[in-house]
């Protein structure tokens, strides 16, 4: 790779993408606190994986990041959301809620607390998920139609 | 009465929980069903969650008229209504419910020998039917939630996956690629003028909860942005609701997607939308508003006629079968406008009824046409000529679904238009009467072209004898097509739901 005229941009890339990763957790977990939250967290982390791809190929990217990984990473994010709605109901209270999840007494709030990271993991690994499978989409798509038959 | 004994064996999780359970169950399993590698299995899993969604719309029904209020409020998160998400279910939507959940369910079953015949692509099959269920969830959550900017969300939800499973018609007809672009770009403007109606109104009262935004309106009737937001949601709705003019979207989508999705949108999609559109005409926005009161008669009246008439034109000079009964869609649309304009209990019951009814009919003959797509492969008329004999159970049930369309005595058909007759003439519409006649004339020819290819004409491959769509999908086609003729002798199951619905949407006491 000594001829590689895209070194300088694949080296500041590799420095970036873990940067990008840590600030993607950052919004996610500060989201409780602060502005931020899950949804734009799992745009953060996505654009980390796009960047991956933009300097390294594409092919790269889905051998590191495979599409039916990302799919089903979008699943269980949903599945996780859905799911805590059903065990807060399971657990006698209504749907989603979080206070019923530990069947604790009114005063304790740790079923506010975990209720809302759970749900908002969910929403990171759906968002994520989608937005990686997005890109692979419209990155990936071969034109059926050649442009010289045009 | 057999809903009760439904309601005492109902489990404690069903009675407790059955208004979101209805929109959770279908949401929880399109996951799953999404990373199946088996299409088979998820097509099963499919099926059986939407028996029990449609279980569960049966317990909701019960509960809401056996309820002394009438109307069924669940707190999502147990935060209490203004400020949390409610989901409220009234006459109304448990109408709505039960009709999407029964729908999802027949349709659900006959979707396996035309999805598996027409997507090539075998391991999409459970994205597929994850993209059925979101829809399905979509358009259920539609019809629950009492919160305006929910429904947004929702109606997002089933649009989005609508979308995608019209494109997954390209894999038969390349047209169905332009076609769902087409519905993509027309569905989010019509979610986006929806969206900034809601703005509008909550610019002016300061809430998104339906029932609260309801509280606050009458203060504010001479508002302009309550005005604006009207006029918005008024065209946001009309346009998913597939509304003439606002319908360019729907042929297309109707004729090119996969049978299997066309069976299902053109029995709940537009229903739902116009569910919403009631929704507000009616419970947010109150009739006795001078600028509802214009938009009844200077809108909502002239453009149903126009589409009951224009579309009933245009579908009588169509080539296709299904473009026929997708322009036979906007005309029938514009039926149920026309009851829901008058503005009193009767029409929007006979709207609501028609509705109903109309679900039935175009289920039906969506579903005989997949068994024909399936069996010999065109959707001209000239390719029907002779199936009467070569495939004659499909072929009756279509012509029991057709006859009620049209509106001949004892099918559904003709009671919803009695009953809208009756709604119009109370008023002293006469004139409106006479163009119901005239545009019911019109379905004569279309459906009678159809006929007498199918019926009179011999068989354009005479070696084709015998060939019948297979039975998982005639079964659901007659259930439906017995449904159609059941409903017009005893129509007392329907016209009450309507009833009550129109009941429930104007807040009157019941009318019975």
């Amino acid at each position: 790779m000594k001829s590689d005229h895209h070194v300088i941009l694949r080296v500041i890339g590799k420095c970036f993408i873990p940067l990008i990763v840590i600030y993607g957790f950052y919004v996610q977990f500060h989201g409780e606190v602060g502005p931020g939250g899950a949804f734009q967290a799992g745009v953060v982390l996505a654009v980390a994986i796009i960047l991956h791809s933009l300097t390294f190929g594409l092919a790269t990217t889905m051998r590191a990041v495979p599409p039916v990984f990302a799919r089903t990473l979008a699943a269980v994010g949903v599945l996780i959301y859905v799911g805590v709605g059903f065990w807060s109901m399971m657990q006698g209270g209504l749907f989603l809620e979080y206070q019923a999840l530990f069947g604790e007494p009114p005063g304790g709030h740790d079923g506010q607390h975990a209720g809302i990271i759970i749900v908002e993991l969910g929403v990171l690994f759906a968002v994520t998920g989608a937005m990686i499978t997005i890109f692979y989409a419209l990155a990936g798509r071969v034109a059926e139609i050649r442009d010289e038959d045009w | 009465m057999t809903l009760e004994s439904v309601l005492t064996s109902a489990p404690a999780w069903a009675l407790a929980h059955a208004p979101i359970l209805i929109v959770a169950v279908p949401m929880l399993i399109a996951p799953l069903v999404a990373i199946l590698p088996n299409g088979r299995a998820a097509w099963l899993i499919s099926v059986l969650t939407a028996a029990v969604s449609f279980y569960l719309a049966i317990v909701t029904l019960g509960l809401v008229q056996s309820s002394p209020t009438g109307v069924l409020s669940y707190e999502i998160g147990r935060w209490p209504p203004p400020i949390g998400i409610e989901f409220r279910t009234d006459a109304l939507n448990a109408m709505i419910l039960l009709l999407v959940t029964g729908i999802g369910f027949l349709a659900s079953v006959f979707s396996w020998p035309t999805i598996a015949s027409e997507l090539k692509n075998r391991n999409k099959l459970g994205m597929f039917y994850a993209a059925f269920l979101l829809c399905m969830a979509g358009l259920l959550g539609v019809a629950s939630t009492g919160d305006a900017f929910n429904l947004f969300v929702f109606l997002e939800i089933s649009s989005l996956a609508t979308y995608v499973m019209v494109a997954m018609g390209a894999q038969r007809d390349r047209r169905a690629l332009p076609a769902a672009f087409n519905y993509l770009i027309m569905g989010t403007l019509g979610a986006s003028f929806y969206i900034i109606g809601i703005g509008f109104l909550y610019a002016a009262t300061g809430t998104l909860n339906m029932a609260d935004i309801a509280d606050r309106l009458p203060a504010l009737t001479t508002s302009r942005s309550v005005q604006v937001g009207f006029a918005f949601i008024i065209v946001g709705l009309g346009l998913k609701a597939a509304m003439w003019p606002l319908h360019q979207w729907l042929p297309n989508a109707y004729s090119y997607s996969p049978s299997f999705v066309t069976v299902f949108l053109s029995a709940t999609a537009t229903k739902v939308a116009l569910y919403a559109l009631v929704r507000f005409l009616f419970t947010v926005f109150r009739p006795e508003y001078s600028f509802e009161l214009a938009s009844f008669s200077w809108i909502l009246a002239p453009l149903g006629i126009a589409a009951m008439v224009i579309c009933s034109f245009q579908a009588v000079f169509q080539t296709d079968v299904r473009r026929v009964l997708a322009y036979s869609s906007v005309a029938q649309v514009g039926y149920m406008l026309l009851g829901v304009s008058l503005a009193t209990a009767p029409g929007v019951a006979a709207g609501l009824l028609h509705l109903f009814n109309h679900a039935l009919m175009k289920g039906a003959l969506f579903m005989a046409i997949a068994g024909i797509v399936m069996t010999h492969q065109g959707t001209t008329i000239r390719d029907f000529a002779g199936l009467g004999r070569t495939a004659p159970w499909t072929m009756t049930a279509f012509a029991i679904a057709g006859l009620s369309l049209i509106g001949v005595p004892l099918t559904a058909g003709f009671i919803s238009k009695l009953q809208l007759g009756y709604a119009l003439f109370a008023e002293g519409w006469w004139w409106a009467v006479l163009l119901v006649v005239f545009s019911s004339f019109l379905a004569v020819f279309y459906v009678g072209r159809i006929l007498q290819a199918a019926f009179f004409q011999p068989p354009i491959n005479p070696r084709k004898t015998h060939k019948e769509a297979p039975l998982l999908i005639l079964v659901p086609l007659w259930i439906l097509a017995l449904a159609n003729l059941y409903f017009g002798i005893a129509a007392d199951f329907p016209l009450g739901l309507a009833r009550d619905g129109a009941v429930a949407a104007l807040g009157l006491e019941a009318f019975r």
